[in-house]
Formats: structure tokens, sequence, C-alpha cells
């Protein structure tokens, strides 16, 4: 197969990475939130997209975000045990694993496909998972896919 | 998704600075007006006023439009505000949507032409979600009238006579096998120095007497399944080994019983039976056996209870019992616990005998207490002749405990150091304090009472405290003086941090959100102090956070005000936003079926009883979409959360 990740060396100077960010309504969104009252900050690379649930977020949403254009793709959950929907984010964690795999065979960095467990009590968590995604997708460079 | 084209407008809030200090604004209006199918972009200072509101009918109206974004604070806000506007012009409210660009962008961004970037991107995407969204008409559910009240202190006894006197039944379940709490431990309150009981069992009977209320005590949540207005709660009845049908509550086997063990609500200082009545005025008035302890179940011998029971009331098998209740919305009053001592490595690790916490003294101070009232110490019953109070024991002290304040402890070590002083004249009481809180109505006058009566305080952290003798020695510093500071003490009173009484185990059947510290999260700090973003949840006292007893009983009131208001009505709204099915390419595999966790998707014959499909139960669906992310053919589908809908979504961030 044709390699078809840029390699770091290629990255341009003022290279801003783009990133969608699929978030449960619940927690991780209500995270956000709290970052935002709490006047943190954070990378603006990622655009939220909230569901209710993680569990809604069929893993085709992830590749078409990687085929339009998506450097990175960033889920953000309830913890386990703290689903507002009972188990949607067990349903989550079995998913996103398998579909890391895939995202290999696609010449696609698993890395750049993050998951997390937020709580909408951890403004920190968020600010700080956030900002590392960004920073590390900054460093793999922009995802050129050959499709 | 040919459905014709929406006319949609754009209205983008300044909210003061709060966005246009970081977004600029007529940026993101041309980006927005460069998209030609927008047909119209407007933006005003503050989206949520009534001229605000009236901006966006007034344009409803004149542009003709069907669609609506506001892009503000988040819809956790003002959702629900701007929704309720548009559908008073006749555009259907899910047809109105929230780009919040305040708490995920203008907040958290530095840069500001990155932020009006991000706005412009958010936007975009939410355009994207309204172009597709339906209009979803609401669905109507009946409401189980009837309440339960978790945790029976004095939070949740107000809750449930509140509810139960608004003519609604409540269940109040506690997991004690009386009502009361912590309150019915203690001696007396702050600042008026009424005794606690006194108060309290007055409202205990009530609640025991009053027809609309149903104690369930000695009991606890099993599982909670349901949504609002209709859930069903399985509760595990534990075995008390004793008919309370039978049981008068005489105690007769309680002086015949022969085994002791630590007593709880004595906070360990004095010993009971094994079988037991938790405290003289338990409501209801009846005892338990407490099987870890007693004789027969552990040697297989004894049953002395069971031969001098005059009623025949002792059931040694006995067994938990699961009853299934059906529900329509609870308050959670669980409480408060104190923090154990043997965190407090400094303290003694809660291994001196005489370094005792907040409620162990109280029970010291309480006339039915393991003295009778009498102030003696725990090791050997003599009474102190010097008592010192430290304050914030775990309190104010993130590296070694809990970072908050726990409120309380100011005014009842006032109070305790009083009370001290009140009993034992010659007393001395030193108060070690790193600042003393007031806020309170009659408080400061309380704290004044206290230094006037003789208590003296001092300010400073204490560093150590250790046994010499039969002295207890407290290190410490004055840091007014800038002096160290010994003192010789016969008893020591930790007024050790407050922290949340719910188990995991409860908080997680619950689903209700906790903070970093273990308190249940409110819907919004300010302005939905009592809801939590569960619906069907409501929080009353110390569960949220610390409190002192007025204030729990206000929110106990406040939550019951919820709850009767829900009840008011028979039937509840429920969220449309639910799933759907497409009858002609559903193939009636059923995966979707396996994966709903409220079993609201079954399998039916199509009418022409061609195949197999699956069709939703909606007043069952809450929406998550599992079923949507689950279906190999697409045929399940959320409504205005549709696959099309969150495609247009990520190529329009994008962009």
């Amino acid at each position: 197969m044709e390699k078809s990740v840029t390699q770091s060396s290629n990255i341009p100077n003022e290279y801003e990475p783009k990133i969608i960010g699929f978030i449960c309504k619940w927690c991780t969104s209500a995270g956000a939130d709290l970052a935002g009252t709490s006047r943190m900050t954070y990378p603006p690379n990622m655009i939220p997209i909230t569901v209710f649930c993680s569990s809604r977020i069929d893993p085709q949403y992830i590749l078409w975000a990687f085929k339009n254009g998506a450097d990175g793709v960033f889920i953000g959950g309830c913890h386990p045990n703290d689903c507002h929907y009972q188990d949607g984010n067990y349903k989550t964690m079995k998913r996103i694993p398998i579909l890391r795999n895939l995202l290999k065979e696609l010449a696609i960095e698993p890395s750049r496909l993050r998951l997390e467990w937020i709580s909408a009590s951890e403004a920190d968590k968020f600010k700080k998972t956030i900002t590392e995604f960004t920073e590390m997708i900054k460093k793999l460079g922009p995802l050129n896919l050959s499709l | 998704m040919n459905s014709k084209k929406k006319r949609i407008g754009v209205f983008v809030c300044h909210c003061g600075i709060n966005i246009a200090g970081k977004v600029n604004i007529a940026e993101v209006v041309k980006r927005i007006q460069a998209q030609t199918d927008i047909i119209s972009v407007i933006d005003h200072q503050y989206c949520c006023s009534d001229p605000g509101q009236n901006l966006i009918k007034q344009t409803i109206q004149e542009k003709k439009l069907d669609g609506v974004v506001v892009a503000c604070c988040s819809p956790t806000l003002h959702e629900a505000t701007f929704r309720k506007a548009v559908s008073s012009v006749g555009v259907n409210p899910y047809n109105c949507e929230i780009a919040n660009i305040r708490e995920q962008c203008s907040w958290v961004t530095e840069d500001k032409d990155k932020a009006t970037d991000k706005a412009t991107r958010i936007i975009k995407t939410i355009i994207k979600k309204v172009q597709h969204d339906e209009p979803l008409q609401p669905i109507t559910i009946p409401i189980i009238r009837k309440a339960m009240v978790i945790g029976a202190g004095v939070a949740g006894i107000q809750a449930a006579l509140d509810i139960a006197n608004a003519g609604y039944p409540v269940f109040l379940l506690d997991k004690n096998p009386s009502i009361g709490g912590h309150m019915s431990q203690l001696s007396e309150t702050f600042p008026t120095l009424d005794c606690s009981q006194c108060i309290l069992t007055p409202k205990m009977v009530e609640a025991k007497q009053h027809p609309n209320i149903t104690l369930l005590t000695y009991a606890e949540i099993e599982s909670i399944s349901g949504y609002l207005g209709n859930f069903k709660v399985k509760v595990r009845h534990k075995a008390k080994y004793v008919d309370w049908d039978k049981c008068t509550g005489c105690d007769i086997c309680v002086g015949k019983c022969p085994k002791k063990t630590k007593d709880e609500f004595n906070q360990g200082l004095s010993e009971r039976k094994a079988i037991y009545k938790m405290f003289p005025q338990a409501v209801p008035n009846r005892v338990v056996i407490d099987k870890d302890n007693c004789l027969y179940f552990q040697k297989g011998a004894c049953r002395l209870c069971e031969k001098h029971c005059p009623f025949g009331a002792v059931k040694f098998d006995d067994q938990d019992q699961i009853i299934e209740y059906e529900i329509g919305a609870f308050v959670v009053a669980t409480g408060y616990e104190l923090l154990d001592k043997k965190i407090l490595t400094s303290y003694g690790y809660g291994k001196l005998k005489n370094v005792i916490d907040g409620l162990q003294f109280e029970r010291i101070l309480s006339a039915s207490g393991p003295f009778m009232g009498e102030v003696r110490r725990p090791s050997d019953g003599k009474i102190p002749e010097k008592v010192v109070f430290v304050q914030c024991a775990g309190s104010r002290d993130k590296e070694n405990a809990m970072a908050y304040c726990s409120k309380i402890c100011c005014m009842y070590t006032a109070k305790q150091a009083i009370l001290y002083k009140h009993r034992v004249h010659q007393g001395e009481a030193i108060v070690f304090y790193i600042d003393i809180r007031t806020g309170g109505k009659g408080f400061e006058e309380f704290y004044k009472r206290a230094t006037d009566e003789g208590v003296l305080y001092i300010r400073g952290k204490v560093s150590k405290i250790f046994e010499r003798g039969d002295k207890i020695i407290v290190w410490g510093a004055d840091t007014l003086t800038g002096k160290k500071i010994e003192v010789e003490a016969d008893l020591v009173v930790l007024a050790t941090a407050m922290i949340s009484a719910v188990s995991k185990e409860l908080a997680q059947k619950l689903k209700i959100t906790q903070d970093e510290y273990g308190w249940f999260t409110e819907a919004h700090p300010k302005l939905r102090p009592v809801e939590t973003l569960a619906g069907g949840f409501y929080l009353a006292g110390a569960c949220q956070g610390p409190k002192d007893i007025p204030e729990a009983v206000a929110q106990s009131s406040g939550a019951a005000s919820k709850v009767i208001g829900l009840f008011t009505s028979d039937t509840l709204e429920h969220l449309p936003v639910v799933a759907g099915v497409n009858e002609e390419i559903c193939s009636g595999c059923a995966v979707c079926i396996d994966v709903c966790p409220y079993q609201a998707r079954e399998l039916v014959m199509t009418e022409n009883e061609k195949k197999r499909i699956v069709k939703v139960i909606e007043v069952l669906c809450e929406g998550c979409g599992a079923c949507s992310a689950a279906c190999p053919v697409g045929a399940a589908q959320q409504k205005n959360f549709k696959d099309q809908q969150i495609q247009d979504m990520v190529k329009a961030g994008l962009e």
C-alpha cells in the first residue's frame, strides 16, 4: 500500500490541525461548558459536535471526518458506569478499538483518534486533553489521505 | 433529505463583551452572510433579553423563517428560552438550535482571530443541523404521581412532609432502622441552642403518622429503571430478623441479649446489644438483629431474645426482600458523613481515645448520650478540665484532605465550646482556627457570645497532636503573635471535614453527576440549585454540599416544590428527539433491539405482512441514539440527529 501520511518534516510552519470532537451532552459537553465558565483556555482547533450519547457516534462518522479533512477526531463520553443512558459508553468503548485497527489499514495513525471519559466536573481534564491532543496532532502533521 | 430548503435565520449574540470581547461579531456575520442559502444574519447585544427575543420574533415574521440558529451561550442556559420564543411565532421549537460560541469558544480561546474562526465554524455546523431538522411534536406520557425520598434525615423528612401535605404519596427510604439521620444525634443546635431532638422528633412522628407517607427503613435501592415520571425502583428491604408487625419496641429482648458491640449511634463511644433499637426515640420504634454480632447467627446457639419476646416477634429465618415500586420523581437526601480521622496522620491517625470528632462530642453532650449528658472523656470517664477544639481538621487542606470549607464547623465548634463551659464551669475551652466564618443570621453574635463566655480563640493551625501520659498534647502556632504554642489538654475535639455520605454504588444507580469530592452536582449552581441534569431527581440537604440545618430544610422544601409542580399535571411532555425507523430499508435483523437500553424497540410485522420490521415505542425511547449507530443498513435514524445531518455538520466544521 502506498504511504499516504505526510512525514513530520513536511509540516508547514503555521500548521493548524483540523479536529472534530464528538462529545456527549451530559458529561463531556458539560465539562467543556465548565471549562468555559472557569475561563480555562485551550487551543481552538477542535470543533465540537454535541450528541446525546457517545453511543450515537457511528464509527462511519469518524471515517467521514477523516475523509473530509479532519487531522484528528476526539470522542468524549461519560465515565464507565456514569452513562446517562445506562451503558452507552460501554458500546463506545467496544467500537473505538475496533475502528482503530481499521484505521491502520487505511494508513491513518490510530493516535489521530482519541477517546476520553470526561465528566461534567472535569473541566481541567477537558482542557488538558484537548490541549495535549491538539499538540500531538500538530506534531503528526496534516493527514493527507489519498482516497 | 429532499425536503424543501429551510428559510434559516442566524442570530449572533454579543453577550455584552462575553462573546464580543473575543469574537469579531461583524466578521462572523459577514462570513455567514456569504452563505447564500441563509436568509438573514443579525447580531444583537443580548439575544436573551426582551428586545433580543423580540428582534428574533419580528425577523421570523418578516422574513418568513422556519429555521433559527442562535449563536450564544451553552444550550443548557437558553435553549429553552429561544425555543419558546420561536414557537410563539409559529416556528417549530425543534427547528431552533443553539451554537455554543461562549462556553466552548469565546471564553476558552485566547486569540481573537482564532476565536472568530472557531465561532464561525461552530455556527456553520449548527446551520447544517437546522437545515435537516424535522418539526417535532412533544410526546405526551402519563406521570406516576408518587415520590420517593432517599435518605430520611431532617432534609428527607422535610421533603417527604411537604410532598405528602400537597396530597401525593411518598415513600421515605433510609438505610438505617430509624429515620432521623445525623440531626437525631446532635445535642443542641446553633445559634439558638434549642435541643436538636426536641425539634426533630415531632417531625419524625409526623412523618410516621402521615397518611401519605410510607416509611421504608432498613432498606436500600437495588436498581432504578425508567425515566422521569415513570420509574421502576427495586428496593432491598434488609432482613430485620424481627417481625415489625408484632414487635412493640418494649426492649425486653435488648435487656436479655448477652452480646455487646460498638454503638454506631453513639459514634462508637458506648456499646449496644446485637438485638437493638437505634436510639430510644427511634421511628419506627422497633428493634432489629445485627446478624454479624448475633451469637445465634455466628455460633448457632443463644436465641434468648426469641425466648423472652412476649409477642413472638423474633424471626430468625427472615430474609432480604426485593420489592418493586413505581415512582414519578425522587428527592435525593443522602446527606453527609464526617471524614475518617485515620486520614489525619498528624492528629493521631484516629488512634488516640481522647481525640474525638465533632459528632462524638455531640453524643457526649447529648442527654441521651454515652454519659447521659455529662461531659466525660472516652478513655477513663474523667471530666476534662481543658478541652481543645481544632477547626478545619481536614477542611481547607488541599494537600492532606479536602480543599473546601465544611461551612458548619465554625458555628458548631462555638456551640460545643459554649455547651462545654455551661456543663464544666471551671473548664478551659481553647479553639484553634484559621478564620472564623460567621455568614448566617445570628452567627456573628453567637461567636461573640462564645468569646464573652470565656472561650479562648487562638488563630493558627495545629501541627501535631500526641499523647503524653494521660494528657493530649497539642502543638500549634499562634499566627497573630508568631509564637509556638503547646497545650496540655484532657480532650481534643476535631471539627473534621464533612464528606458526602453517598456510596459509589448508589450514586451510579441514581445517575446524578458528582463533583470531584463526591457531592452531587446541581443543574445550575445559581439558578437551578435543587434540580439535577437527571430528569426526575431533585437534591435536598448536604448531599449537594456542606450545609447547616436551616439551609438543608430550605433546600428540601425547594426540592419538594419541584416534585409537587411536576405532579400538578397527570401528563408530561417527553422530548421528541427519539429514534425512528425507515420501514423501507429495515431488514428486521433486530441488532438495534439488543443495544437499546430502554426496551423501546420491538419486532412487528408490516401491515401487508410481507416482512418483519422494528418499531419504536416512542414513550420509552430516551433518545440516546445507540440504535442509530448500530443499525447496519441505516434504517434506524434518531430524529434530528440523522446520519445525513451529522455528516453535513462534520463537513461544515472542516470547511
